[in-house]
């Protein structure tokens, strides 16, 4: 009988990979898959899960299945992208400065003058001092995000 | 607020549709003056680390968020609910 070719480990191999991308590109665009990636850990488990019965099936029904070389590749190389994606979304995306002379609760919020898209200098004091909704001023939402779009 | 250009913010606003105010400082000095400077943290450079600030007309910082992981940020339902509860208080 003609050893049968094994597609698992690749398969879950390939899966890891998906699930790898797609937090960036897809997952953490919705803060409920975003802000703990459980569809991204999903997927991996499904493609580890996958490169595990491929390897058993290899190792342990040689005479029916290939890839006793192959199934370890993949299943090292999916370990390694999971474990890249963890330095990734833990340790990577919390090495932040503290930020211990940012303006706190009850402080005020230091003034300044910075142009908008348009290149028009805008100073949040002046955004303050808006009338709106028949109060005399408004409030102010400052969003300082990373950049780079 | 970000160090991208305006000209960068300006292509974004065009493809996402967003009206509110986008404020630039590629130089960072608010962000240093606001110590939300992230030194070397951006692919060419300095750039703000995340935060968001709710602050009332007379200046006074009312809540504030600063995330510990850039990839987990306040969610606009939350902040509204604090601006709500605020603003009840008044």
């Amino acid at each position: 009988m003609r050893k049968r070719n094994l597609l698992l480990p690749l398969a879950g191999f390939l899966l890891c990979g998906v699930a790898f991308i797609s937090y960036p590109m897809f997952f953490a665009q919705f803060p409920a898959t975003r802000d703990v990636p459980w569809m991204s850990w999903l997927l991996f488990a499904l493609g580890l899960g996958m490169v595990g019965v491929g390897l058993a099936r290899a190792f342990r029904q040689p005479e029916r299945y290939r890839g006793r070389v192959a199934g370890p590749i993949f299943g090292v190389l999916s370990l390694a992208v999971l474990g890249f994606f963890l330095f990734m979304t833990l340790s990577l995306a919390r090495q932040l400065p503290q930020s211990v002379g940012a303006p706190k609760v009850g402080e005020k919020a230091p003034d300044f003058t910075l142009p908008d898209s348009q290149g028009k200098p805008v100073r949040l004091s002046s955004l303050l001092a808006e009338p709106s909704g028949g109060a005399p001023g408004s409030w102010v939402l400052l969003i300082f995000y990373r950049g780079y779009w | 607020m970000s160090v991208d250009p305006p000209e960068t913010t300006r292509e974004h606003l065009a493809k996402t549709g967003w009206t509110y105010t986008f404020l630039s400082d590629p130089k960072g000095e608010v962000l240093r003056r606001y110590d939300l400077l992230h030194p070397g943290g951006g692919q060419a450079g300095d750039i703000a680390r995340p935060g968001e600030f709710l602050i009332d007309p007379s200046g006074t910082v009312r809540w504030r968020d600063l995330t510990e992981n850039y990839w987990v940020r306040a969610r606009p339902e939350t902040v509204l609910g604090v601006f709500d509860g605020l603003k009840g208080r008044e």
